[in-house]
């Protein structure tokens, strides 16, 4: 390395090789004079050294460059190039003219530097240590790595998710859903606005049952009575049992006091055919009270399962089997 | 601690010895996890108990435990990924002696709450250098010793490793000390930038 007489550095192609390994040299009339050596790996051409820049290479600033001498007018010296001949990936370049002869023009991988690493065999000491494009590489790697990695936790986490929320959300005992998944589905009607009957349902003589003839007994008329409740209601209705003997059932898009009367009816006759277990006969029935979302201004939940409470203990005092309406205007009139 | 340390000592547990050791292991440490999550933290007690609890069921010293572990990091076919991450450091072995320094801060780039230990390099002569090993459990060393001579292999160069407790008198630490032997000894494993990790 030497000074020149004007005070300007004079740099071999050696040098410059080893500071820029993706650079290329021009003379004045666009002719291809040097080609750095990782350069080279990417360029399927052959004996590019004396060919013209635009044969080897498409060029384009904001607007493609078709002629060499536009290339030294152009204001902007961000290039965007690709080979003529290969992949096709755009490079990144700069253009630097020389004073007197020609100019430089400094590329880099830009976006595409995976491909173009695996599509060429490049490794590092084709990079300049200054050139970060293997830290790039590296820093793709790794978050690709801890990505895959977290996603499949993700996976698995959702998995035992849904497993608990099923477990969660339903009765053992007879596949109803629970208090739980009651609650969750009849809050979804109130969020959605959608009309539904509410009605709660109590066994009556259930205590007998399981006094007399066991819990075995009373465990198998818990299932018969989940089968004729699923038997009397819709797929979008929900039954719920939320308690030892007690039921909660709501009608979506039903609001109909003779149609919730008539359900309720056939029901408890439903319940009334005795139920056989090991030889012994069963014997119970059902009292319930139903409210409607269309008498609250704003359903609320709890306020419409006290007032299916209420109308609940209506009917048993009435001396139980029979369905109670909640009224608001005369809230424990008999329907 | 980070999940990733305890499910590499799973994973170095049920791929060398298999399932039924790792769930006797598990017993012994009291742990209430069977399955550690790379990517979910965990107490820093429980590492060390699982630690306790492996190196007795296979009759092994603390440190030699640990060396195993750092070397299956570098070899076995199920950690490419580790491989292929260190291997980024550097085009040849010194290359990634020189990268030790910028592992902590680079490991932090992916997985930002990791904690790993601070390593200083220092070249002592024309073949020999020292790795500081700074962390707040003492210990880890033996890892690095594990890692560093497979990737010796890896890169097919002969080194002797050797670790020694130092002291700075501000905190005690570990020093391994690389000695290259042979800078082409082997043709060391392929290694290419832009390589898919296993299981990608």
């Amino acid at each position: 390395m030497t000074f020149h007489e004007k005070g300007q550095l004079i740099l071999s192609d050696q040098v410059l090789d080893a500071l820029m390994p993706l650079h290329l040299r021009v003379d004045s009339t666009g002719i291809i004079r040097h080609f750095a050596p990782t350069l080279r790996k990417l360029c399927e051409t052959s004996d590019v050294i004396g060919k013209p820049l635009l044969d080897v290479l498409d060029i384009r600033t904001s607007r493609q460059i078709t002629e060499f001498a536009e290339l030294c007018d152009v204001r902007s010296a961000r290039l965007k190039l690709n080979f003529k001949q290969g992949s096709g990936y755009a490079l990144k370049g700069l253009f630097v003219p020389l004073p007197d002869q020609g100019a430089i023009v400094n590329l880099s991988l830009g976006i595409s530097m995976r491909d173009i690493v695996r599509d060429h065999g490049l490794s590092a000491a084709d990079f300049a240590p200054t050139d970060s494009t293997v830290d790039m590489l590296y820093l793709i790697e790794a978050n690709t790595t801890a990505w895959d990695e977290t996603k499949r936790l993700t996976e698995r986490l959702q998995g035992a998710k849904i497993a608990a929320e099923e477990q969660a959300f339903s009765d053992t005992l007879t596949g109803l859903k629970n208090r739980r998944a009651m609650d969750h589905f009849v809050r979804r009607f109130l969020d959605k606005a959608v009309p539904f009957g509410l009605m709660n349902l109590d066994l009556d003589y259930f205590k007998q049952v399981n006094d007399t003839l066991g819990h075995a007994a009373g465990d198998h008329v818990l299932q018969k009575v989940s089968e004729v409740l699923i038997s009397e209601t819709r797929d979008g209705d929900v039954v719920a049992r939320v308690g030892g003997d007690e039921f909660v059932l709501a009608f979506r898009n039903c609001v109909d006091p003779k149609i919730i009367e008539k359900i309720a009816l056939r029901i408890i006759t439903m319940l009334e055919v005795p139920i056989l277990f090991e030889g012994n006969i069963c014997n119970v029935s059902a009292s319930a009270g139903t409210t409607l979302s269309t008498h609250y201004e704003k359903p609320d939940l709890d306020v419409m399962l006290a007032h299916a409470d209420a109308a609940l203990y209506e009917s048993k005092r009435k001396g139980r089997a029979c369905h109670t309406m909640f009224m608001p205007d005369n809230p424990l009139k008999a329907y | 601690m980070y999940g990733l340390v305890n499910r590499s000592i799973q994973c170095f547990v049920e791929d060398t010895y298999g399932r039924m050791v790792w769930e006797r292991i598990i017993a012994d440490a009291r742990s209430e996890v069977v399955d550690f999550e790379a990517m979910l933290s965990y107490d820093d007690a429980l590492t060390g108990q699982v630690i306790e609890a492996t190196a007795k069921h296979l009759s092994r010293d603390r440190s030699g435990l640990l060396e195993d572990l750092g070397s299956y990091l570098v070899t076995h076919q199920h950690m490419e990924a580790v491989r292929r991450l260190l291997r980024f450091g550097g085009h040849t072995f010194e290359d990634f002696l020189q990268s030790l320094d910028d592992l902590h801060d680079r490991v932090k780039l992916a997985v930002p709450d990791l904690e790993l230990p601070f390593l200083t390099l220092e070249q002592q002569s024309e073949e020999s250098y020292t790795v500081a090993c700074r962390f707040s459990e003492p210990g880890y060393g033996a890892v690095l010793l594990g890692m560093l001579r497979a990737l010796a292999d890896d890169y097919g160069v002969l080194v002797l490793l050797d670790l020694e407790d130092a002291n700075d008198g501000e905190a005690p630490y570990e020093l391994l000390k690389v000695n290259l032997l042979e800078t082409s000894f082997a043709s060391g494993r392929s290694f290419s930038l832009a390589g898919q990790a296993a299981g990608q």
